[in-house]
């Protein structure tokens, strides 16, 4: 893990984030990454773009992708249902300031979280690949995974979880 | 300066000053005795050393510093300005460039190189000068061992702008001995004075060994304006300096107060500006003006309640109305991104004259059309394929002088670029007068490459569109100019990248024409909007050559094939629905869209054509951007997001495959 993608604890140990559901998993994202959240939006589906970023909508005039993190834990992809929201984030991808919109199950608070119940990622008894998240958080009401969405992206962009398929001799 | 980089800003402004001096030496370079020509060369010298100096640039103060010495003495007459010389001063201006780039590390031997040149230069000039006219004693010595008598006068506003003719007395009185005098004799009656005018001059005598630089570094920021006479003191001195009497305007020390560099600073100018006319930008607003004023229509409507035919009446008109201002809008806003080609083609002229040299033949340019305006992105990316075609033309295209003599053309050879507007496009032309492109050398390089088959009919259409493919060149003898083979497929795919075309004729033992046809603008095209499976997609319309059916039953009876017959020809398609692996049936009824780039064709097989659309290229995030297929997206009416297909892609594409399945059986 890039040494600046770790979690900004301030100086009580807090980090603001906003906690949201995707498949069986909780996953929390700084609140200062976030721009918005959207009910869902038509997408388009973009032939031959990696599987995890396989569609892009028109956000306000601008055309942003929108991600499945299903695709990056491994999870089934599955129909939306009516507390699904789009999450639009904003983080640097290439050097760009690039937005984008993650797909969510449901959206739950605006949390503050300890850096006293952070544990790093355990090595074993994962269904997904480590450097995908910078940590978990324990909490009342179970584990939250704090995703490293610099690193997804950049191994999407590397093709790492294959692309949507093309036919031919593409 | 509000806090911009004054470094950067003094280059921006030396850049401009470098760009003016290369066309006043480009100019000077045609006709050798323009007073105003050459004064305006030393001014830019001047000015470019002046700023440089006050900027802390001191390799380029005194490399300036040189060359402006140096061409004083053209300005004074003293020497002829030469070919040679100016074309040295075009390198020394390289140079310059070079310095006001960089931080001057390492360049001191190119330099010096120059200067060495610029000294020949002048002394090979000098010759015949001082053989022919008796020489006068040389007034123009930069040294005087006795010392200097000078007289000067600043402009009436000079103080006004900050001057301060103390500080200059002061200077000029640290140089060495010095006597003033005030010479009055321009100052105006009481009632006409004007107090915040310098009327006086000032007549000073110095004594010392000093140089003539150090004396006009002095005046070096008030030089372009004012009145000074340099002379050496001759040996014995004629009518000493009347008085001792130092008179001077005592209003002066409370005005001068300010930096003297404030006037000459004030110019910045960011580097990615552009220059807009005020005019434009008032058309600008009258059109939002009336964007305001519909709007306050629509919400008025909207709250009156009215219903039925009338407000519905009303609503189309105002729905007219936006369509109309959306579109002027488009296209006023569309024109503040427009700049002249001039400024493209200015560039040329110093090309020209360097490849004139090189190749020893003597070449004009004419230039046409300059006023003619595009798209700042389009001329920035026009200028690497326009040098290669003027390369061409000047190294192949034109005969030596020799040649064109024997052939009955005039010695000299014609390069013409001219621009002019067609419709919704610019068309530039590059065409000679020289020998045309000989057909039979096109066919046998082309023969001996495998590009075709020895005998093998083509049109002259074909025949020239050879000379576009990758690794083809015709000159026999490659030179440091051109014929490297890396060229014309270069100059093609750019060209067609600004979504442009480039068309050659050519009649052998007359000349070539060259032109690029290039769209207006990058941000909107018209597309055709087509649907495949459920997505939609946008054809560039410039490259669709024709729509067809192909029903299913012919569609089932091509089973394994992908080719159609098109009147005489064979054309590939691809299917899209396979291509973007839709998993739909097709359609019952579906169409072939036929692309075409650069004379090669493709079909696209399309389940539905639904029209043409004005498309707003947008871009696609860098997590989509490397897909080859698609050059971009837009957002359709409905809000929906439609992806444009990149032609030149999808036609290689076809082609290769098609090239492949051949290959195979």
């Amino acid at each position: 893990m890039a040494e600046s993608n770790k979690p900004q604890w301030n100086e009580d140990g807090q980090l603001e984030v906003l906690t949201f559901d995707v498949g069986e998993e909780r996953l929390a994202v700084e609140a200062v990454m976030i721009r918005e959240i959207l009910d869902l939006l038509p997408e388009t589906k973009v032939p031959g773009a990696p599987v995890l970023v396989g569609s892009i909508v028109n956000f306000r005039g601008k055309i942003i992708p929108i991600a499945d993190l299903r695709v990056a834990f491994g999870m089934a992809i599955e129909p939306s249902t009516p507390d699904s929201r789009i999450v639009v984030i904003e983080t640097e991808l290439d050097g760009e300031q690039t937005h984008i919109g993650l797909r969510t199950d449901k959206v739950h608070e605006v949390a503050l979280l300890n850096q006293r119940d952070a544990a790093d990622t355990p090595a074993v008894g994962l269904r997904w690949r480590r450097d995908y998240a910078r940590g978990l958080v324990r909490r009342p009401d179970g584990v939250i995974v704090l995703p490293d969405l610099p690193q997804i992206f950049q191994s999407a962009q590397r093709g790492g979880e294959g692309r949507q398929p093309l036919g031919l001799a593409y | 300066m509000s806090g911009d980089d004054p470094i950067a800003a003094f280059r921006v402004e030396a850049g401009d000053l470098l760009e003016g001096l290369e066309q006043a030496l480009l100019d000077l370079s045609h006709q050798l005795d323009n007073r105003g020509l050459i004064d305006a060369v030393f001014r830019g010298l001047h000015t470019l050393k002046g700023s440089g100096a006050m900027f802390g640039f001191d390799a380029l103060a005194t490399f300036t510093h040189h060359c402006e010495s140096a061409f004083d003495r053209v300005r004074k007459g003293l020497t002829p300005a030469t070919p040679e010389l100016v074309s040295v001063i075009l390198s020394a201006m390289d140079h310059m460039r070079a310095l006001v780039e960089g931080d001057g590390a390492g360049l001191e031997a190119v330099g010096s190189d120059i200067l060495a040149r610029l000294q020949a230069a002048l002394g090979d000039a000098e010759q015949p000068e001082s053989a022919a006219a008796a020489p006068v004693a040389a007034p123009s010595a930069t040294q005087s061992a006795k010392g200097w008598k000078l007289f000067f006068r600043l402009p009436p506003g000079a103080m006004a702008n900050g001057t301060n003719p103390l500080i200059l007395l002061d200077e000029l009185r640290d140089l060495g001995e010095a006597q003033v005098v005030a010479v009055v004799d321009d100052l105006p009656n009481l009632p006409d004075l004007v107090p915040t005018d310098c009327m006086m001059g000032w007549q000073v005598e110095l004594r010392g060994n000093i140089s003539r630089e150090d004396i006009e570094d002095v005046f070096i920021f008030v030089m372009d304006d004012m009145e000074l006479r340099l002379e050496p003191l001759e040996s014995e001195e004629e009518a000493p300096v009347a008085a001792q009497v130092e008179t001077l305007p005592d209003q002066s020390a409370a005005l001068a107060t300010a930096d003297p560099s404030a006037a000459k600073a004030a110019t910045p100018r960011a580097s990615e500006s552009v220059r807009v006319p005020a005019e434009r930008l008032d058309i600008l607003m009258d059109r939002v003006g009336e964007l305001v004023i519909v709007q306050s229509r629509l919400s008025q409507l909207a709250n009156s309640g009215v219903e039925g035919a009338a407000g519905e009446l009303a609503l189309r008109s105002i729905s007219e109305e936006i369509e109309r201002l959306a579109s002027e809008l488009r296209d006023t806003m569309m024109v503040l991104r427009m700049v002249p080609v001039a400024s493209l083609f200015n560039r040329f002229r110093r090309l020209v004259h360097d490849l004139s040299r090189e190749t020893g033949k003597t070449i004009e340019l004419v230039t046409e059309g300059e006023s003619t305006e595009v798209d700042k992105t389009v001329t920035e990316q026009l200028a690497d394929p326009i040098v290669h075609l003027i390369r061409n033309s000047c190294d192949h295209g034109l005969e030596t002088a020799e040649e064109r003599l024997k052939a009955g053309k005039p010695a000299a050879g014609q390069v013409k670029l001219a621009a002019q507007h067609a419709g919704g496009e610019v068309l530039i032309t590059i065409s000679d007068d020289g020998r045309g492109i000989d057909r039979a050398r096109v066919r046998a390089k082309a023969e001996a490459n495998g590009l075709i088959q020895p005998g093998q009919v083509l049109s002259d259409f074909e025949l020239l569109q050879l000379i576009f493919h990758p690794g083809f060149s015709t000159a026999a003898q490659i030179t440091n100019l051109s014929g490297r083979g890396v060229g014309m497929d270069v100059v093609k795919r750019t060209i067609e990248g600004l979504r442009g075309s480039i068309d050659v004729a050519s009649e052998q033992g007359k000349g070539s024409t060259i032109t690029l046809r290039i769209p207006l603008t990058l941000a909107i095209i018209e597309g055709l909007l087509v649907r495949v499976g459920d997505g939609r997609y946008v054809i560039p319309l410039a490259a669709v050559e024709e729509c067809i059916e192909l029903p299913v039953s012919e569609d089932l009876r091509m089973r394994g094939r992908s080719m159609i017959q098109l009147r005489d020809a064979l054309v590939p398609f691809l299917r899209l629905r396979e291509v973007f692996n839709t998993g739909t049936e097709p359609d019952q009824f579906q169409k072939i869209v036929v692309i075409s780039t650069g004379g090669e064709r493709v079909g696209l097989v399309v389940d539905q054509i639904i029209g043409s659309h004005q498309t707003v290229i947008k871009s696609m995030s860098s997590l989509h951007r490397e897909i080859a297929s698609f050059s971009g997206a837009t957002i359709l009416g409905d809000g929906g997001v439609a992806l444009i297909l990149d032609v030149m892609h999808l036609v290689a594409f076809g082609q290769q495959r098609e090239a492949r399945l051949r290959a195979v059986g």
